[in-house]
């Protein structure tokens, strides 16, 4: 079996348009949620988002580009663009037929649904721009990457809701380490913040109108995200003999199904999940430093995800540190685990959790340290990021400190 | 504007190139235009002179629409103009 390393990141998100941008938001504990602006807002109740703001795709990609890429799609292209510059990687030849893309997300281009049915439904025009389907199909972004990057190995789309991108990290990381492949390109995408996908979200009556406070015994629901986090996974003699700078070596993933319900978590399945990363990494319980939780700021998943590391870690739950950044970038769903891997790479690397900012009074049903409101400088050798989606569907990825 | 300009006007912006460089014996291999481009220059064609225009991308050559120059383009344009105008 081949070991997995990250030679390079790249993201588009509330915080940042950028990894450094990002990661300083996260050290500051900013917050990244704000009152969102598209038309129609004024006919939802939820109105808040951790939206992108000032964002010109103009400044990124020219007329033809624009017709053809959906916003999601957008996002993903910039932040592969990143992660590739970091990489220092160009594909030719051989190494272009052994490296693909597997992206997570959920919605694809939603957005582009969204305009289109609003002008044949809504406005009653009979005609829709001739490239609807290849803009909104979910595995557009994927194909553009590779396009773009020509990447000519096994290149898909998963889509698993709000585990999306962990799903996928973990696919690339097992055909790396499989031998399959030499270089993934590998994380998610979305971009729902739009009428009809907020409006979709408010039905289900999870949603907070003020702010997303995970694990806070005040919390009252979940604010909707949207970006792109998309990360270089490469072999690691590839990356060694090309002296490439590795981020963190990603060890150990697992997946489970919680196979009761489709929308309410289980513990069992998430402590499974967990459990089977620790597993796949040999990795031992006294060695977790930080967990990036699932942390939707939900009344369910909070508690049952905190059951879940404290049955899976045992006694070693009480001095483990978890913290949720979803109260700074919100909920990216389907790209959701891709821009938070960036605060497992950021403690690894730089030694700084991030923290869990919006905490304003414990839970006792959330009795872990949560890293309320202020990052934190400690030392950590192994880092788990948790993905827990409706469904029932769980994805855990470990990554270790190189 | 006339139906030819018009017509140039939007031959043009999807070739990237200026009105005035697009004559009416090009061809849409010569402007460089694509199969993607061709739908997308129909779509806007049809936007802008609300007509709808019988063209099936599978099967070019028997469409009831000649594709095959600025000329033939703009000719049949005027035709469905003429005919959905009614």
């Amino acid at each position: 079996m081949k070991r997995v390393v990250i030679t390079g990141a790249g993201t588009i998100n509330a915080l940042g348009r950028d990894v450094p941008a990002t990661l300083e938001a996260m050290r500051e504990g900013r917050c990244g949620i704000a009152e969102l602006e598209f038309r129609d807002v004024e006919r939802l109740a939820i109105r808040i988002g951790g939206q992108i703001k000032g964002y010109e795709p103009e400044s990124y990609f020219n007329r033809q580009q624009m017709a053809l890429y959906d916003r999601f799609t957008q996002f993903a292209l910039l932040a592969a663009r990143e992660a590739v510059a970091q990489s220092g990687l160009s594909f030719h030849g051989d190494l272009a037929d052994c490296s693909g893309v597997v992206l997570g997300t959920s919605g694809g281009g939603l957005i582009t649904q969204d305009e289109n049915y609003r002008s044949v439904y809504e406005e009653g025009k009979n005609r829709v721009h001739p490239f609807v389907v290849p803009k909104l199909m979910n595995n557009a972004a994927a194909s553009h990457v590779s396009m773009e990057m020509n990447l000519r190995g096994p290149t898909f789309t998963v889509a698993t809701a709000c585990a999306s991108s962990n799903h996928a990290m973990g696919l690339a990381f097992q055909m790396v380490r499989s031998g399959a492949c030499s270089v993934m390109l590998t994380g998610g995408s979305e971009s729902m913040l739009c009428f009809g996908g907020v409006k979709a979200w408010e039905g289900l009556r999870v949603m907070s109108k003020d702010a997303c406070r995970p694990f806070s015994a005040s919390r009252n629901g979940m604010v909707q995200g949207e970006g792109a986090g998309v990360y270089v996974f490469e072999e690691y003699e590839h990356a060694r003999a090309r002296g490439a700078e590795i981020l963190a070596e990603v060890v150990g993933f697992a997946m489970t199904s919680d196979a009761s319900d489709i929308v309410m978590p289980s513990k069992q399945g998430a402590a499974r999940a967990i459990t089977g990363a620790l597993r796949d990494g040999r990795i031992r319980h006294d060695e977790v430093g930080y967990i990036n939780a699932h942390g939707t700021g939900t009344a369910a998943n909070d508690k049952t995800e905190c059951a879940a590391v404290a049955d899976a870690l045992g006694g070693q739950a009480d001095r483990v540190m978890i913290s949720s950044t979803k109260a700074m970038h919100g909920h990216c769903i389907g790209g959701t685990g891709a821009v938070e891997l960036l605060a497992c790479i950021m403690a690894l690397r730089d030694g700084v959790i991030a923290p869990t900012i919006g905490y304003e009074e414990p839970d006792a049903e959330c009795a872990l340290d949560v890293v309320p409101n202020e990052a934190r400088e400690a030392e950590v050798d192994v880092v788990l990021s948790n993905a827990f989606a409706f469904g029932g569907l769980n994805a855990v990825l470990a990554l270790r400190k190189v | 504007m006339s139906v030819k300009d018009r017509v140039i006007a939007i031959i043009a912006e999807q070739a990237v190139l200026e009105p005035s460089d697009v004559t009416m014996e090009s061809t849409l291999d010569d402007l460089g235009i694509d199969s993607l481009g061709l739908v997308e220059s129909i779509f806007a064609i049809e936007e802008e002179f609300d007509i709808s225009v019988p063209f099936n991308a599978n099967e070019p050559e028997q469409s009831d629409f000649d594709i095959s120059s600025v000329a033939t383009i703009v000719a049949g344009i005027e035709k469905l103009i003429s005919e959905q105008a009614a």
